[in-house]
């Protein structure tokens, strides 16, 4: 087995892409991140990670805008997220220029798996070990929420989690997401605090139409 | 050199007017409703004069790259960086692909220090990439008509009602005695509040 997860593109015998599977595993161990298509807003949480004594807190992003009109939120090697937020700022740049309209949502979510997916394809260069939660409001006024990994997927969501114990959060979404889509904020700390000790370490970002994103810490 | 760029600077703000024609040699594509002033950002004014092809292309890769550096580093640039970003961008493609646009860049810059004022500054920037800050400015064959005039009449700490007053005066001397003095001028004001569309370039 050991033989086949050297080179990113070799397949096993049995059918699978090992680095991929390594990269998702590194998305795992990533601090928890989780987003929400409420009925009057997008939410994005994230757990910040206790950081030590000595070091100053405002260093890290872990919600980002790439647009004025898209936000995400990422889990997994944070320098990895940091090249693909770049190149995703360039990207929706370079769209505005061409075609003089801000780019979908959905282009942008799908422009990161596009670069993920070419990172499990060639040049011997590993994967990104990054999966991101990508929201916006479209023109037209429908609120989206895409999720990417490192496999170069990009799949829609009404609600979903990443990162580590993402399966106890998405579980509680589950539960809780048809009843609490009203108050979508409410949800997401909710669903956090099911896997991080107090609010004290959730970072909250709050997406309405046509308004400046909204941060809460 | 067809195209006239007019722009006035206060303590705190900066009167940017250009003419609203689209000309190609003799020939008239549009009379009125060309706007060449594109706002680069909140507190930005790029008017640009030139060939109506280099003149969007280039604004708008100036907008893109200041909207790219703001996303990045979660701040706009200072007037005086962009000025020189842009300046550095024409004198690059200078010897390679030249742009054949001439430019002046008006911009409010808010205070670091919270509570005090902020200030405006105005640059020209012409096609072979030479840049000066200055009060006042024109670009095209309007400065031939108007720097003497602008002389004259601008003081340091004009107010809007005054500088609106000059700039009329200096539309109707180009209406009057430039053979090329269009019917239309679109004003665009830029101060702490933002960008303000005076005169629209509409027809």
């Amino acid at each position: 087995m050991s033989r086949y997860d050297r080179a990113i593109s070799i397949f096993s015998p049995d059918g699978r892409i090992f680095q991929v599977e390594y990269a998702q595993e590194a998305v795992r161990k990533g601090t928890t991140a989780v987003g929400i298509r409420g009925d009057d807003c997008i939410v994005l949480a994230v757990e910040k990670k206790s950081i030590a004594k000595l070091q100053e807190p405002r260093t890290v992003h872990k919600i980002v805008a790439v647009d004025d009109h898209v936000f995400l939120a990422f889990a997994g090697l944070t320098a990895d997220g940091r090249v693909l937020i770049d190149r995703t700022r360039v990207e929706c740049q370079s769209y505005r220029l061409s075609l003089e309209d801000a780019p979908s949502v959905e282009h942008v979510a799908r422009s990161i798996a596009g670069v993920q997916q070419k990172y499990t394809q060639s040049g011997g260069m590993r994967p990104f070990g990054v999966s991101m939660l990508v929201v916006g409001y479209e023109i037209d006024g429908q609120p989206r929420l895409f999720q990417t990994d490192p496999s170069g997927t990009h799949v829609e969501w009404k609600a979903n989690a990443i990162g580590r114990n993402s399966k106890t959060v998405r579980e509680f979404l589950e539960e809780h997401y048809e009843a609490q889509r009203g108050n979508a904020a409410q949800l997401a700390v909710a669903s956090l605090l099911e896997v991080v000790e107090s609010t004290r370490s959730i970072e909250i970002a709050i997406v309405k139409p046509n308004e400046p994103i909204r941060f809460s810490h | 050199m067809s195209d006239s760029l007019i722009a006035i600077t206060g303590d705190d703000f900066v009167l940017v007017a250009a003419d609203t024609t689209h000309t190609r040699s003799i020939m008239v594509v549009k009379e009125s409703g060309e706007d060449k002033i594109m706002e680069l950002d909140s507190h930005k004014l790029l008017a640009a004069s030139g060939d109506n092809g280099d003149r969007n292309a280039f604004c708008q890769y100036v907008q893109k790259n200041s909207a790219l550096y703001r996303l990045r580093n979660g701040t706009p640039l200072s007037t005086r960086a962009l000025a020189n970003w842009t300046r550095r961008a024409l004198a690059d493609a200078l010897r390679k692909h030249p742009y054949s646009a001439n430019l002046l860049l008006a911009g409010y810059d808010a205070s670091p220090t919270e509570g005090k004022p902020g200030k405006v500054s105005l640059y020209y920037i012409d096609y072979l990439a030479s840049m000066q800050q200055l009060p006042f400015a024109c670009q095209g064959y309007a400065g031939h008509f108007l720097l003497g005039l602008l002389d004259n009449g601008w003081r340091k700490g004009m107010t809007r009602e005054e500088a609106r007053e000059l700039l009329d005066k200096c539309i109707e001397q180009l209406q009057t005695r430039f053979v090329l003095g269009a019917p239309k001028f679109a004003i665009k004001l830029v101060d702490k509040d933002g960008v303000h569309v005076i005169e629209s370039a509409d027809a």
